[in-house]
């Protein structure tokens, strides 16, 4: 019994964790619908910018995190500018390939500067924040990571409802034409959309640096699971995305605390099939009546 | 004898023949016929084992990456399970051989089979949607099926590898770079053959028509499901076709290659080529084959020199960054590949000097 509350707990922080990796994926979703194949590599990117920040400039952590933000936030601009308007108008397949080539330029670059190491932060978090309830024990990290999740869930879904900014972006997804000729700015809304989900990338990809360590290959693969929790989750559903999250973070762990390790890394993918065969849209997404 | 004739200086095409031709003169049809006889008659005694061994290379990359071109730039679906499908056909081979003993002119058309219904197997629940879930289908294939590679140990014997018996045609011995040349060249001539073709019949059309407008293709009675399927299929069927030529030509096959890094390296291939282009996708192979085999010569030298060796560079990252910084570049500086270089060079000659 101690080992299954063991394992929820682990599960569902693990699983937070992949939701809140998820988010950023969405909303470029939601506000382009492109396939971000880059995600992985973007959280690889803001986690060693922090190390950069915090280890080799000797940031205190209440500087170097918002610094880390920033950048991230920049570097989604640049992405866009650079990379995605050229492409405006385009057909999406041309888009989604480009997250490819993208993602393959970005980790080799990684690899070339910093290597395959593992690298981890210095420990910063007070030990005051950990959890203990009898025999479970929750890090500190656990802690830190479901709160900022639980405020970047809450601070999207007021986004996407209320501002002017976050309903243009839900425009743009809908009908990138329609919302077009009502005076939608699409390209802002891209550079936007491309700037936030850059810094909810680098954000999560801090958070996880600093419970698993940041290695570039890991995280790139993290970015990649991302994609059977969004589909369980509904594609386009923010909210999705976090139980997503917890459901194949859960998975993941039961199977490799009670099946086998090696299964573990697999059992997100195979759900990923099961679902499209009998939910394709996910538990929360939008369906689309038209099919083909 | 019937008049050569030479590009006319504009399209005067009136008939649907006309049009669907694949040479457009009888000077292309000399030059390609040329070129083979050049291909097969002095180049494999021309050229150095090394040099061989890349060509061969390229001739089978270039029959997978034919298959990914039917894929993404005849269908419009992207796939980035390429490379574990060739896994599948290398490793069908490879035990078609061994355990069943199956000889090598029936055993490469049975592991192409085999990875046609394993790609049906992942595109059946995905293939029924709009937008673009095969994508994410095949994304979740590569991973699904590496790990079975590697674990399903009484089938593939897991991280061991597999040894093949070597290739031989009617008790004919096929070893060597040089005898396996003919048999790569033959085999993408062939592929290549097919794919052309196929794409002027009613099933290119069909393809071409579902990529570009899927709705006007189902209102003019395309059934989309079973064309994108059987896209699909044949990509993936290429795509074990070539794998097995691969596990033949390598004779020990272990699970390590067949990553997700080989899958982007294919879309490279397409995307470098052109999309929509069969001899596009040549170009791509060639291309991408020369940038390794390039990259491979380049850090030897950096390492020999010891000018980056105490950074630790190595190989794999800088393929990474070189891939994938091709792959952007071609995208937004020439998205229809080095097809299209190829023939604007061509009418630049065509219409010097008036090239407007």
């Amino acid at each position: 019994m101690e080992f299954f509350i063991q394992l929820l707990v682990n599960g569902l922080s693990i699983g937070f964790l992949y939701g809140l990796a998820a988010m950023g994926f969405v909303m470029i979703f939601k506000s382009s619908s492109v396939l971000n194949f880059a995600h992985g590599e973007l959280m690889a990117l803001g986690a060693f910018v922090f190390l950069v920040l915090i280890g080799w400039a000797g940031l205190p952590v209440y500087l170097a995190f918002p610094l880390t933000l920033v950048f991230c936030f920049i570097l989604g601009f640049v992405v866009e500018r650079l990379f995605l308007r050229p492409l405006i108008g385009e057909p999406l397949i041309y888009v989604i390939m480009l997250t490819v080539g993208l993602a393959s330029m970005f980790k080799g670059a990684m690899l070339l500067i910093w290597g395959g190491n593992l690298y981890t932060f210095p420990d910063f978090l007070p030990e005051g924040l950990a959890i203990r309830w009898g025999s479970v024990n929750i890090p500190p990290v656990y802690a830190v990571s479901i709160v900022i999740g639980l405020i970047f869930l809450m601070l999207f879904g007021l986004f996407f409802k209320y501002s002017s900014q976050g309903i243009y972006m839900r425009s743009v997804a809908d009908n990138q034409p329609a919302a077009l000729s009502l005076g939608v700015h699409v390209r802002k809304v891209f550079a936007l959309s491309w700037a936030i989900a850059a810094l909810v990338a680098g954000m999560s990809g801090i958070v996880l640096g600093i419970i698993n360590g940041i290695n570039v290959h890991d995280l790139s693969s993290i970015g990649l699971k991302v994609f059977p929790v969004v589909i369980l989750g509904g594609l386009d559903s923010i909210g999705g995305a976090v139980i997503g999250g917890i459901i194949i973070g859960l998975l993941e762990t039961f199977t490799g605390g009670y099946l086998s390790t090696s299964l573990r890394d697999v059992i997100p993918y195979i759900v990923l099939v099961f679902i499209l065969m009998v939910k394709p849209y996910g538990l929360f997404g939008l369906v689309e009546i038209e099919r083909v | 004898m019937r008049k050569l004739h030479f590009h006319p200086c504009g399209n005067f095409n009136d008939r649907y023949e006309q049009e669907l031709t694949i040479f457009e003169t009888d000077f292309g049809r000399t030059a390609v016929l040329a070129g083979l006889v050049i291909l097969f008659a002095v180049i494999p005694y021309a050229s150095s084992a090394y040099f061989l061994y890349i060509l061969n290379t390229i001739a089978i990359m270039s029959i997978a990456a034919i298959g990914l071109n039917i894929l993404i730039g005849f269908t419009g679906q992207l796939s980035l399970g390429h490379g574990a499908f060739f896994g599948v056909g290398a490793y069908a081979a490879a035990i078609l051989s061994t355990d069943a003993g199956f000889p090598f002119l029936f055993a490469v058309p049975c592991a192409g089979v085999i990875t046609a219904l394993v790609g049906v197997l992942f595109g059946l629940p995905s293939g029924r949607l709009k937008g673009l879930y095969l994508t994410i289908a095949t994304l979740a294939g590569q991973f699904i099926i590496e790990y079975l590679l590697v674990h399903w140990e009484g089938l593939t014997r897991g991280t061991m590898g597999i040894v093949l018996p070597e290739a031989s045609i009617f008790g004919v011995a096929l070893g060597g770079d040089r005898c396996f040349f003919y048999i790569a060249y033959g085999a993408l001539i062939l592929m290549t053959f097919i794919a052309v073709n196929l794409m002027r019949t009613r099933y290119g059309r069909a393809f071409v028509a579902i990529r570009d407008n899927d709705r006007a293709a189902e209102g003019m009675g395309i059934p989309i499901f079973p064309y994108k399927l059987l896209s699909f299929a044949i990509s993936s069927f290429y795509a074990g076709f070539a794998g097995a030529l691969w596990a033949y030509y390598m004779v020990s096959i272990t699970t390590e290659p067949f990553n997700l890094g080989l899958s982007v390296e294919y879309i490279a291939m397409v995307i470098i080529g052109g999309l929509g282009s069969i001899t596009g996708s040549i170009f791509g192979a060639i291309f991408i084959t020369g940038l390794n085999e390039g990259l491979r010569w380049l850090t030897d030298i950096l390492m020999s020199t010891n000018i980056l060796s105490a950074i630790g560079l190595s190989m794999a990252p800088l393929r990474e960054l070189a891939f994938g910084t091709a792959i952007v570049l071609f995208i937004l500086l020439e998205p229809r590949g080095l097809a299209e270089v190829w023939r604007i060079i061509r009418s630049n000659f065509r219409l010097w000097p008036f090239s407007y």
